[in-house]
């Protein structure tokens, strides 16, 4: 999970308020002076962690049991343990590279991402992440040399605290990924494959690699609960597998005839019987060419797919739980008088360009900041419990006026982000974005404007928003429907158009990468609401 | 606690090497097409400098299923300044881009074709010189400055601390001891058996005369062990080293003669080209060869060797003599690198005009007392004009020597680097 900040100027943390500058002076007024300094204390009753905003190790463990302490006392967060990580820069640019994953096999894409990361932070483009944390137990995070001690405060209380009790507590999480054994899984996967490389040629297995990267999105059955990754399983079961899958392979294209009647009445019946929305697991266990370590790299993608598929579902809800509490607890830091005017100061400065949303009609738009909107709708269900309007109480019966840590706790765990906003995006969050629907059908003539931020406009915002969020309806539903047993063994994939949208421009180089794994002819087609076949892809 | 940190700053760094390298091996062809239009466009003092390089994005899109352009597509937008509900407006240019959906937006945020990405210098050069090399590289030689290996030469009594040979030292350190020690050492043995004796035979109590015997006994036998111990147990001149002697090694040496026209009807542009060819070829050699030497001529009428500076960057003006600098070149081979020692490489750039009295002359030289030096020798015309003299008599003599000439016409700059790359192919190695 990456934490970076949209266009976050360089100056957020340079353009210190001026209350800083002060700071020094009182520091070189306590040196000379030191009982003037204890009697100025006394009279503002301040008692900071820190003065200065250079950061140690010691301070860093201070500033975590501060805000370890109200996280868990006050605001019940349940968390993994941290571990958290010191880096460089250039080690930041690494994480960053492999998908943030401390480990991870080699593969060219990861080189690319490396090189594109390193031009624009060398040229001043892009400021790193302040932060990348991983769902793991105990939860990593990666702090950096540079930022500085409020900075670093802000990245503790936002990953090491709010992320991490997301993770802990989100049912897609729990359900999806098992933190315990994802580092060792990581390292499972790397080591296997560098065994392949080893074995069979880099480029091989390079190909194959390219093959399930192009399908990574659809390694995950969504209706089924799947069973956690588990290493020492893994590790235990991978040889029996080989024997296993392979004898089940060959009873499937068993080419021995079958009598008359009985093939008759295999033709009338699909293979698969129900269309597989995880074309990578399909491809895993029914490719016929595949040998059994092949079967095995296309497993490590699609597990590892599996582990990245709830934080593609709840982007929005992550960032703004862990945006709500490095918000929260820092202020409560600054109420009990541990972090200085400068501190909150340089803090706020900081949080107001991570939660920014320019308008669409900005340069700086590039979509809806998760950052913001989950920021603002967290705040909102806090408002809401606190301080209830008339149309709070209309729109929210069931928790308006009520006990608003409670709420939030009971929507981080129970929600993704579709349904998250269908059920918690309020009228004001949508007054305050301004949020409009616009309607582009290449049917009409027009773009449409369907509705604004007013009492007819809720709801039919409200709706579209959260359907935006939701991946079956982002991402192309496609499925595989059938092969061709009997004959030719050609793979048939049926993708099901959602409000008559095509597939983009890259399909028919996907559709070849499906045909490297299953190494017989592949169809994709398109089919319509009304179960037209509208366009066909093959190789 | 259960918060644990840790400081990893002193980490291995650049743990992401492996994915780069792969990457570049990945798009070797990409870059080395961006490398090769890079060297064309870019000035001579950075001809060699790492920089970024840009290859087409599309090349190296990683596809994915996604929603192409079309269909309906419903968005909400945040920033609503004027709208109200019921609004119509015209779509954008375009086609169905106007409101780019979730999957779009980044890639329209980006706006650009290429992908951008530095490269070292070495990387750089790797690219560019990439299956290059000297061609017909094959006299070895011994001589002073060559290469040499260690070769191990038996045992020293002189060399230094790393080269110490431990067990003949210790052997040699244990000799000594015996050697100095032996006589005392039986000495004591024969006091303390003449001790024991005593103490068995003689009844206690002592008489005073035997207890002044034993207390002599006694203090000769410490004596003397005081002695053996204070015998050092290695000593320096104990000491043994293994010996190494240096073995030369016959490696192959080569001098490469740059030869420019820098007369009146070489225009600024044509020695520019010029220019760019010869640093092309002085990068080259400087990196592919450590033992080479390059040697720099110019000429007008009159041939002259200069250093590296003056050959790039001084101008001169004048008439043009080839056969100066071909006289020139042969002495230089006779005086200072004879040929049975030497491979010696020629490289010749001009804009092929030549005084047509001279022709014959370069003939005769160019037969007699270069070609059948050299081992390469190449010949580029720089120009956008029709053939010219030079060429015509070079292209006789590349029927003649055709296992050791080369020549090829450059019209601009942007061909030099093909050019140079054609000349300069790497090749099977050629029995001459």
């Amino acid at each position: 999970m990456k934490h970076k900040p949209p266009q976050m100027p360089a100056s957020g943390v340079a353009e210190r308020p001026k209350t800083k500058t002060q700071r020094p002076h009182r520091r070189i007024l306590g040196k000379q002076a030191p009982e003037e300094n204890k009697i100025q204390k006394k009279t503002v009753r301040r008692n900071y962690i820190s003065t200065s905003n250079e950061w140690t190790f010691e301070l860093l463990e201070k500033y975590d049991r501060e805000i370890s302490r109200i996280a868990k006392d006050k605001f019940k967060l349940d968390t993994y343990p941290n571990q958290i990580e010191v880096i460089r820069s250039d080690q930041m640019m690494d994480a960053y590279a492999s998908v943030g994953m401390p480990i991870n096999y080699n593969h060219w894409s990861y080189g690319k991402h490396f090189l594109s990361t390193e031009q624009a932070y060398q040229r001043g483009r892009m400021g790193l992440a302040y932060e990348i944390v991983i769902n793991s137990s105990p939860c990593i995070a990666y702090l950096m040399e540079e930022n500085t001690l409020t900075m670093q405060a802000l990245v503790i209380a936002h990953a090491c605290y709010g992320h991490n009790s997301f993770f802990k507590g989100n049912y897609l999480f729990r359900t999806w990924t098992d933190a315990e054994a994802i580092i060792d899984y990581f390292l499972f996967a790397k080591a296997y494959i560098a065994k392949c490389e080893e074995r069979h040629g880099v480029e091989e297995v390079e190909r194959l690699l390219d093959s399930c990267h192009a399908l990574m999105n659809y390694g995950v059955d969504r209706y089924k609960r799947p069973a956690p990754i588990s290493v020492e399983e893994e590790q235990q079961r991978q040889k029996d597998r080989e024997h296993y899958i392979q004898q089940h392979i060959n009873d499937l294209w068993r080419t021995v005839p079958e009598s008359k009647d009985k093939k008759s009445a295999q033709k009338k019946k699909r293979f698969p019987e129900d269309p597989q929305e995880n074309i990578l697991y399909f491809i895993e266990k029914n490719a016929p060419m595949l040998k059994t370590w092949q079967r095995e790299v296309v497993r490590i993608v699609r597990k590892i797919s599996q582990y990245f598929y709830p934080q593609r579902q709840t982007q929005v809800m992550n960032e703004g739980w862990a945006t709500f509490w490095h918000y929260t607890i820092l202020h409560e830091l600054y109420d009990e008088g541990l972090v200085s005017d400068g501190f909150i100061m340089e803090f706020l400065a900081s949080h107001t360009s991570v939660i920014a949303q320019p308008a669409f009609d900005s340069p700086y738009y590039s979509g809806i900041n998760p950052y913001a909107l989950g920021f603002a709708m967290m705040q909102d269900i806090r408002r809401i419990c606190e301080n209830p309007t008339e149309e709070d109480h209309r729109w929210f019966p069931d928790f308006a006026g009520g006990d608003w840590l409670e709420t939030l706790h009971n929507a981080m765990r129970n929600y993704r982000d579709e349904s998250f906003i269908q059920q918690f995006l309020s009228p004001k969050v949508i007054r305050d974005f301004h949020l409009f629907y616009l309607d582009d059908d290449d049917h009409i003539e027009t773009i449409n404007v369907e509705a604004i931020h007013n009492e007819q406009g809720y709801h039919l915002i409200r709706k579209q928003l959260a359907q935006q969020y939701n991946l079956s309806h982002r991402e192309p539903d496609i499925q595989v429907f059938d092969v061709n047993v009997q004959g030719d063994r050609t793979l048939t994939l049926h993708h099901f158009m959602n409000n008559r949208r095509p597939l983009g421009p890259d399909t028919i180089e996907v559709v070849k990468h499906i045909r490297q794994l299953w190494g017989y002819d592949v169809k994709l087609h398109s089919v319509d609401e009304q179960g037209k076949v509208a366009t066909t892809y093959a190789s | 606690m259960s918060s644990y940190i840790v400081d990893r700053r002193l980490n291995s760094k650049n743990k992401s090497t492996v994915n780069r390298q792969r990457f570049l091996k990945r798009y070797r062809k990409q870059i080395k097409e961006a490398v090769s239009d890079a060297v064309n466009k870019r000035k001579l003092e950075d001809m060699e400098s790492g920089d970024s390089i840009s290859i087409p994005k599309k090349d190296l899109s990683e596809p994915v299923f996604s929603h192409g352009p079309g269909g309906k597509r419903s968005i909400v937008h945040p920033g609503n300044k004027e709208f109200v509900a019921g609004d119509k407006f015209k779509r954008p240019e375009g086609g169905g881009q106007g409101g780019a959906g979730e999957g779009q937006a980044s890639d329209s945020g980006e706006g650009e074709d290429d992908f951008v990405f530095q490269i070292s210098q070495a990387e750089f050069l790797e690219f560019m010189f990439e299956d290059l090399a000297l061609p017909n590289m094959i006299k070895m030689q011994l001589s002073s400055d060559d290469e040499f290996n260690y070769k191990r030469a038996g045992i020293s009594e002189v060399g230094s601390p790393n080269q110490i040979n431990i067990v003949r030292s210790l052997r040699s350190a244990h000799a000594r001891r015996i050697a100095l020690g032996g006589k005392k050492r039986k000495l004591r043995r024969i006091l303390r058996e003449e001790l024991a004796e005593f103490i068995e035979t003689t009844p206690k109590p002592y008489s005073e005369k035997q207890k002044k015997h034993k207390l002599a006994l006694e203090e000769e036998i410490a004596a003397l062990t005081s002695k053996l111990n204070a015998l050092p147990y290695i000593d320096e001149f104990d000491l043994k080293f293994n010996l190494r002697v240096k073995n030369p090694q016959p490696s192959p040496k080569a001098v490469m003669f740059c030869v420019m026209d820098v007369s009146g009807s070489m225009t600024q542009e044509i020695k520019d080209t010029a220019k760019r060819f010869f640093y092309l070829l002085y990068l080259f050699l400087q990196r592919s060869y450590k033992k080479i030497e390059v040697v720099f001529i110019r000429h007008h009428t009159q041939a002259t060797e200069v250093s590296e500076e003056d050959f790039f960057y001084s101008r001169e003006t004048g008439g043009t003599v080839v056969s100066s600098a071909l006289e020139l070149m042969g002495d230089i081979i006779k005086d200072r690198y004879p040929p049975e020692q030497w491979n010696i490489y020629g490289a010749q750039a001009s804009d092929g005009d030549n005084w047509q009295n001279d022709q014959a002359k370069c003939n005769e030289i160019m037969v007699n007392s270069i070609l059948p030096m050299v081992q390469y020798f190449s010949y580029i015309e720089i120009g956008q004009q029709e053939p010219q003299e030079l060429w015509r008599l070079y292209t006789r003599l590349k029927a003649q020597f055709s296992d050791r000439f080369a020549l090829s016409k450059v019209r601009d700059n942007s061909e030099i680097f093909p050019v140079f790359r054609e000349l300069f192919k790497r090749q099977r190695v050629q029995k001459a």
